[in-house]
């Protein structure tokens, strides 16, 4: 039991009559650089903010390696937070923002410093030690965050997006950055995000939230190659999803009708049903061929250019749009608008989704 | 098009401005330039001279003027000190405690001595004193300073207190500071320009006021307006003139610390 870092146990979060969090558990591991992704308004935020104290739970249970802390304030709980807009303490420079945490838990001034000169290093800040906030540009202050959290050694780190207001170049370093300090640390990360790729690239594993439920925990591949539902499936990455009729389910793969009428057989995910479904098949893994062998036709309707990639639409015959990415070379043959294709796609390469 | 839109060019805007600054300042001017007037008259000019100045301090009344102003100076440091410290208590509560019953109404009542007719301040403490048997003097000009004070202090405080997030309070407990920490270490240093703002404007309010003060001084007992008021019954000598222009020098130097120094809080956010 003791490998679990925190464990969040059927908690549910009401305000007033809006449910933020229905019956949420969840066990995040030791050392883990774990990830709650979802969109804007879906509780990830909330669900770490009841991890570090600041809102208390309506129903459930929270623990820090075994004991109950859903009743302690946040100053008493070994946790602590990167906020989304660093929160700095304008008035005190570098060092004595880093400082407060360690002065608050009563060390000495002597270990204190000894201690920021120590997390300073490791987030390469030690010669803006004696600026204010205010003098330093938005990836230094996120470090000085990030430095200011991590200096009383918390139990569990929390972030709550602490790379969104970073431009795209920064942010691409920070994750790097982020990560090699949590190997280092060997602190248990908890990351809210709502960018996919960031929690794709960063995370060992990923909580995906919408509605205030949890709707998929797995690794970046489970998540995005193996999507629990319809949600999942289009929030992560992007994914054609085709109509189907499931004939039969069994030993977790699923015999269905295409549009086409072609019949297919692919892996399930679990708590898939017969009848109308829908399958996903991520654009990268279909192909276009020549009609006659193909299981699905349609017309090529939209080209996207993307630079290293082109998004080539085809609308089917009963007019739902299917995308193909494709490679853009000079070997690859992009079909123009209006010309009749086929696409194919493997057994692998598609899964039938609970709606 | 945006220059047709501008307020400088509507017609008239110039005559009015001129006329509104002048009818504000003009009879201010006129006082301040015939302080410096080296006639008995307060009507003819005389020439230049600094001999009402000198009236002020070393002339015959000097004693009484000294003494008001004295009296002026104590009950404003007093009452802008505690109204201050009252007016950041109420801040702290009615911007840090949520949503609470009765947030509006608390709201009201600390607002509305500024709506209230002064005069009707005034009667009201002279009967509420006299009513529990306090005699007026010293203690009832203090305290009734202290209570008009308290919502000229709020403003600025409350405005100031407005503008800084909770996060920062949020992350001062995160990082294990005690509430008591964290209002002390973090939100009383970022809320002090607020702080001084409303202290300077409390104590200036203070030092100003004559109608309240009039009512609920006792006999014997005069700040400085009450006595300049007192020394114009008796007709207008020039030296009130110099009075008066010392008393709006000070007042103007209070008021724009205020301001600078809610300006300079803003900025270093």
């Amino acid at each position: 039991m003791t490998d679990v870092a925190v464990d969040i146990s059927n908690v549910t979060k009401m305000y007033g009559s809006f449910t933020a969090l229905k019956d949420v558990s969840l066990a995040i591991q030791d050392n883990e650089f774990f990830t709650l992704l979802g969109p804007s308004g879906c509780g990830k935020t909330t669900l770490l903010r009841t991890i570090a104290g600041f809102e208390d739970i309506t129903k459930g249970a929270i623990r820090l390696y075994g004991d109950n802390i859903a009743d302690l304030p946040p100053n008493k709980r070994p946790v602590n937070t990167v906020f989304q807009q660093y929160a700095l303490f304008p008035h005190m420079n570098v060092t004595d923002n880093v400082k407060f945490g360690l002065l608050r838990l009563g060390q000495d001034e002597a270990t204190a410093s000894a201690r920021v000169g120590e997390v300073l290093e490791l987030v390469q800040l030690t010669q803006f030690a004696d600026r204010l906030p205010s003098q330093l540009s938005g990836g230094q202050q996120q470090r000085v965050a990030l430095a200011r959290a991590l200096a009383p050694n918390p139990k569990v780190l929390l972030l709550d997006e602490p790379l969104s207001a970073l431009d795209l170049k920064l942010r691409q370093a920070v994750r790097l950055e982020l990560q090699q300090i949590q190997h280092e640390t060997g602190i248990t990360f908890i990351f809210v995000t709502h960018d996919q790729e960031e929690a794709l690239t960063m995370s060992d594993r990923i909580a995906v939230i919408a509605d205030g439920r949890l709707q998929q925990v797995g690794s970046a591949r489970e998540i995005y190659e193996a999507p629990s539902n319809k949600f999942v499936a289009d929030f992560i990455g992007e994914t054609n999803l085709i109509d189907v009729t499931v004939t039969d389910i069994s030993n977790g793969n699923a015999t269905c009708t295409l549009p086409s009428g072609a019949t297919f057989t692919c892996p399930a995910a679990d708590g898939a049903q017969k009848g109308a479904g829908h399958l996903s098949v991520r654009p990268e893994r279909v192909a276009m061929t020549k009609p006659a062998k193909s299981l699905l036709q349609g017309k090529a309707s939209r080209q996207i250019y993307l630079g290293t990639d082109m998004h080539v639409e085809v609308t089917l015959d009963d007019q739902e749009v299917v995308t193909v990415r494709v490679q853009n070379s000079e070997t690859t043959h992009i079909p123009s608008i209006g010309e009749t294709v086929g696409l194919n796609f493997e057994a692998g390469a598609a899964r039938l989704l609970v709606d | 098009m945006a220059k047709k839109l501008d307020i400088r060019r509507f017609p008239g805007f110039l005559p009015v401005t001129y006329l509104c600054l002048f009818l504000l300042y003009a009879p201010l001017i006129i006082v301040m330039i015939y302080s410096f007037n080296d006639s008995n008259s307060i009507t003819n000019w005389g020439g230049l001279s600094l001999r009402w100045y000198v009236d002020v301090f070393w002339g015959v009344e000097s004693e009484k003027f000294k003494t008001a102003a004295m009296n002026s100076l104590l009950i404003a440091v007093a009452a802008a000190i505690t109204s201050t410290s009252i007016a950041t208590m109420a801040a702290t509560a009615m911007l840090r405690a949520g949503k609470f019953r009765g947030k509006s109404i608390g709201f009201a009542l600390i607002n509305l001595p500024l709506m209230v007719p002064e005069i009707v301040t005034a009667v009201a403490l002279l009967i509420f004193f006299s009513m529990i048997g306090f005699t007026t003097g010293y203690l009832t000009i203090l305290l009734a300073h202290i209570v008009f004070c308290i919502p000229f202090a709020y403003l600025p405080i409350a405005a100031r207190m407005q503008s800084i997030e909770e996060v920062y309070e949020q992350a001062a407990l995160d990082l294990y500071a005690s509430r008591l920490d964290a209002f002390r270490l973090i939100l009383l240093p970022l809320m002090t320009p607020g702080i001084i703002s409303g202290f300077l404007l409390a104590f200036i309010i203070s030092l100003d006021d004559f109608i309240i003060t009039n009512f609920v001084k006792g006999a014997g007992i005069e700040t400085l307006p009450t006595a300049i008021f007192g020394a114009v019954k008796q007709g207008i000598k020039p030296n009130i003139m110099a009075i008066s222009t010392l008393l709006l020098l000070v007042s103007v130097v209070f008021v724009t610390l205020s301001y600078l120094v809610g300006r300079m809080g803003q900025n270093k956010k």
